[in-house]
């Protein structure tokens, strides 16, 4: 190493770039190398900066392409699959739903309110680009232990990133997900899911099309925040993490809220070629892939850019990720057209440079060339690499469960009670009350039930949406977990009333250098993908984080699934809770005998162990499919799916509509013949609780019977209390009231709030 | 009988209302850039919720210097009716239209969810087609709803009958333990003294329609048409 120091050194003399700024730049000696060779000579620290921002994992997705591969990614409704800025679908009537997730992790953990506005930011620029105004927001979080202030600090200042960045930009916040669990304490999750709708001859790709073009920079000014912001992402966290605030951009969601508008002007007016957001790598990833995919190159004047402060290098220009800036390729001549549109906005917009054929990037500063790089070196050819992969040695400890060594309790009442208090059980009301969910009118299916649905104005349809992901199950057996986090999504959608139809993910996992982490990668692609097949739902677009990992420890590996289902009629949906007194509560589904790494296992017996419950698919098409046709028929009033907490949580959470509706009860009789806790808590899969006026219950059963699908009745929906009987033993019998207390005031009450 | 309805920067209630008005009562409906100056087209002005001006300074306070205020305030001179929804009640509280001022909601949070609502004044053109004291479910989306005046100017409104909307129960009762934000003897909608200028933090525009799981709404904007034939 030492001697190929000293050979360059003997090639470059005094203005060799150290090791230490190398270092600095995250890249490998190898990396360095490849880019001298690439360029032919040594890199400036401009180039170096573009190298270091555009071939790292958050940019390059480096460690992850061989595998992404393997996702199915097209189907009849796919409009745009993977490798745009947003994946889109055909919903019908001429419309498409354009979706997509991102992370904003190790910023939020950094500085909670901000890292998660900007998540929010970056992910609605990611729809707009594509020509859809955005029209629902939902957010997948991982917080560690809620009795930990610190914890309790950042799960505050994250919602109030979200709904100080939502609201303001009038884009309703719908739905979404949140645990704690301890293994986040030192690395959150903040995923954020945005969906917008756009008419299908009115899309637009982030190419930089037509040698001679103009480039057009929009929107705030630049500034020194965010630098290397990309670079930061790419990296574990240790003791000094808290020194990289400065990293962490800041978000001014009016300024975004008039972007969306002054884009979507120019849109229809017909003046924009190509359009992309300066995302994560700022202007520099969005002009030189803009480039790649239209396989053109790209003159940028960094003189031009509208800078926020005076004296700002052309190294601080190109790597700047502040926020609510976009890059617009219009056609020649039509410029002013585009200033104009954009200066109503009160915001800027400057001629910054032109597309060329040279298949290069250069970066002038005034007559000065400061960078010239071969597109494709930043990024189709950018390093790609099969890492290598073994299981991790954890499995056979975390599989060693001998269920008869755990007691089942006397008090099951009891349990109940504190999985509904549990902070990932509990109530979500305390976050959707912060975020605007009803402006643009188009909520339909209000937070709190399984799947959100926004209805799609001028039609007859509505779109459903969910995110789902329990990363317990995967850190057991990754293969399996994201299958279930699959699977689950798309339950969620059908309990709705929704045909799941396409899916974006966003796959949280630790340092991909590590072997076992790229096990759970491999692993847990393959589940998702095994799943996608079967159920023919395509991926469309995602996002990878790597190096969720702080102080050698590393998250459970957390892909999550965010999906979309279209409703063809917007009156045939449902929502989770019971209706009518006298309905019949039905089962779709077997239970058996599941506590493997069940919530149930983790709040009482303090233990997470064993195998994630296992997913029958053929088992899951059939009990989906029978509560879709259900549904479409008008005969299901209520759907529920199973899942944390087993059967007595789902059925308590059936029990509790959204304010404004009175509490109601219900009695259930059941008679499987396994442990009672593993029938009441259990996390058995492919579960869906329906209810349904009595005179619809023969229908139902015929369409079980002739679909070879198990649906049975277990009880009515009626009084003030929820009973659980198994033949002559009561196992549950509470006051609905009671319930609703528990699970409605935990989160207040662990953050100090509840009266 | 045309409806406006400004577009302030950062405004992002207007498709709503454009949409309620437009497509739901079926009356004809325009945009007005904040920039311009003139409303001589319209009949009815509405100022929508959102976040003028992205609230940096106070709500409402920089889009009550917006050209088109003074053609508002003109307007609302003539008689005309100017409904103010969420932040456009707060902007017309800026520009001295309606009286008091807003503050944070009492728990510092922003606030999204229905509620209750007396109509304690059906004699303004907004409200003739409600019962006296109907209690109506109508959503609130705002941080900064705490209605906030001086005693003196309370009584006034009192007096005058300006207190259209007061949080309540289902049952029309008005209590502390109803009031979502803190706001002033639980006021959610006031008028002016002659009732052409009403300004309300709840959203009317939200609840329209069955689908929305509400149409009390509604009723507000059909007010509006009708007391516009009769008056005609």
């Amino acid at each position: 190493m030492t001697a190929f120091w000293d050979f360059c050194k003997s090639l470059k003399g005094d203005t060799l770039l150290s090791k230490d700024v190398i270092d600095a730049h995250g890249l490998t000696e190898e990396e360095f190398q490849q880019i001298i060779k690439v360029l032919g000579r040594e890199p400036n620290i401009v180039e170096l900066g573009i190298f270091s921002v555009m071939w790292s994992e958050h940019c390059s997705y480096k460690s992850s392409r061989v595998h992404l591969g393997k996702f199915p990614t097209s189907g009849e409704k796919v409009l745009q699959g993977p490798g745009e800025n947003a994946g889109i679908i055909d919903i019908g009537d001429g419309l498409a739903a354009v979706f997509k997730m991102e992370s904003h992790n190790h910023p939020s953990f950094i500085e909670p309110y901000q890292g998660a506005a900007t998540g929010v930011g970056g992910i609605l620029r990611d729809i707009f680009t594509m020509g859809a105004r955005p029209v629902a927001i939902l957010d997948s979080l991982r917080f560690g232990d809620i009795n930990i202030p610190r914890n309790r600090y950042l799960f505050s200042g994250v919602v109030n990133g979200i709904s100080g960045y939502g609201n303001c930009v009038g884009i309703p916040t719908v739905g979404g997900e949140v645990y704690f669990d301890e293994i986040y304490n030192n690395n959150i999750l903040v995923n954020v899911f945005a969906l917008g709708i756009v008419k299908k001859d009115k899309i637009f790709r982030g190419v930089a099309k037509g040698v001679g073009n103009p480039v057009i920079y929009v929107g705030a000014k630049t500034g020194r925040d965010g630098i290397h912001g990309a670079t930061m992402a790419s990296d574990v966290f240790d003791e000094t993490s808290e020194a990289k605030r400065p990293t962490v951009q800041v978000g001014d969601p009016f300024t975004e809220k008039l972007l969306i508008e002054a884009c979507l002007e120019a849109m229809d007016k017909g003046l924009i070629v190509g359009i992309q957001d300066m995302g994560a790598a700022g202007l520099t990833s969005s002009s030189c892939e803009m480039a790649g995919r239209a396989g053109t190159g790209i003159d940028i004047h960094v003189d031009r850019v509208p800078a926020r402060e005076a004296g700002m290098t052309p190294y601080e220009i190109m790597l700047s990720e502040s926020q609510e800036r976009m890059l617009i390729v219009t056609q020649l001549g039509r410029e002013q057209e585009v200033i104009d549109i954009v200066g109503k906005w009160d915001l800027d917009a400057v001629l910054i440079g032109e597309v060329t054929d040279s298949a290069k990037m250069r970066i002038f500063n005034a007559e000065d060339i400061v960078s010239d790089i071969p597109v494709k070196a930043l990024t189709d050819e950018a390093p790609k690499y099969e890492r290598n992969i073994s299981p991790p040695p954890y499995l056979d400890i975390l599989h060693d469960l001998d269920i008869d060594n755990i007691p089942v309790p006397d008090d099951l009442n009891k349990v109940l009670m504190v999985l509904l208090s549990s902070p990932t059980i509990s109530s979500k009301e305390w976050i959707y009350r912060q975020y605007d969910h009803m402006v643009r009118t188009d909520t339909v299916i209000l937070p709190g039930s399984d799947a959100a649905v926004i209805r799609v104005k001028g039609t007859n349809k509505a779109v459903a949406m969910t995110t789902d992901c329990n990363s317990r199950y995967v850190f057991s057996d990754p293969f399996t977990g994201a299958a279930i986090a699959v699977a689950e999504a798309a339950r969620n959608i059908v309990c709705g009333g929704g045909e799941p139809v396409a899916l974006t993910d966003c796959l949280n996992f630790g340092n991909p250098e590590r072997h076992e982490i790229m096990w759970q990668f491999q692993q847990a692609i393959e589940g998702i993908a095994s799943v996608c097949r079967r159920f023919n739902i395509p991926v469309v677009s995602g996002n990878v984080s790597f190096y969720n990992e702080t102080n050698d420890i590393s998250i459970y590996p957390t892909p999550v699934i965010g999906m979309v289902g279209i409703i063809h009629d917007v009156s045939k949906r449902v929502t989770q809770y019971f209706k009518d007194e006298g309905d019949v509560i039905l089962l779709i589904g077997n239970n058996s005998e599941d506590i493997g790494l069940s919530e149930y296992l983790k709040e009482i017996h303090y233990k997470i162990r064993g195998f994630p419950p296992c997913l029958d698919i053929e088992l899951e098409k059939k009990v989906q499919d029978l509560c879709l046709q259900g549904i479409k028929e008008g005969w299901i009033k209520s759907a529920h799916d199973t899942s944390e907490g087993g059967l007595a949580v789902a059925i308590s959470e059936c029990c509790m509509p959204p304010e404004g509706t009175d509490n109601i009860g219900a009695s259930i009789e059941l008679s499987d013949d396994i442990r009672a806790d593993a029938l009441l808590f259990g996390e058995t899969q492919s579960r869906i609780i329906i209810t349904a006026a009595s005179d619809r219950v023969a229908e139902l059963e015929r369409m079980g019977e002739t679909t070879d699908t198990p649906i049975k009745v277990i009880g009515r929906v009626g009084g003030e209390r929820l009973v659980i009987r198994r033949k002559s033993d009561v196992l549950i019998d509470l006051p609905v009231r009671d319930i609703a207390e528990a699970w409605q005031k935990a989160i207040p009450r662990y953050l100090g709030e509840a009266n | 009988m045309k409806f406006a309805i400004i577009v302030f920067p950062g405004s992002n209630c207007d498709h709503d209302c454009y949409y309620i008005v437009k497509h739901v009562l079926g009356r004809p409906a325009g945009f007005v850039w904040h920039k311009e100056k003139d409303l001589s087209d319209f009949d009815i002005v509405i100022l929508p919720g959102g976040f003028s001006y992205g609230d940096y300074l106070r709500t409402g306070a920089m889009a009550r210097i917006s050209p088109i205020m003074k053609a508002v305030e003109e307007f609302a001179k003539r008689g005309g009716l100017v409904l103010g929804i969420c932040n456009g009640f707060q902007i017309l509280l800026e520009a001295g239209l309606l009286p008091g001022a807003m503050l944070r909601n009492k728990s510092l949070k922003f606030i999204c969810k229905d509620v209750y609502l007396r109509v304690d004044n059906i004699n303004t053109p907004f409200t003739v087609n409600y019962i006296e004291n109907q209690i109506i479910k109508m959503p609130i989306a705002h941080a900064e709803g705490n209605y906030y005046i001086d005693g003196e100017t309370l009584n006034r409104l009192k007096k005058n009958n300006q207190i259209v909307f007061r949080y309540s129960n289902c049952s029309g009762d008005i209590s502390e333990e109803v009031n979502p934000n803190g706001s002033l003897g639980n006021i959610a909608g006031i008028c002016n003294d002659r009732g052409n200028v009403l300004g309300m933090m709840p959203h009317p525009e939200r609840c329209g329609e069955g689908i929305l799981g509400g149409d009390d709404g509604y009723t507000l904007f059909e007010s509006v048409v009708y007391y516009m034939q009769f008056r005609q």
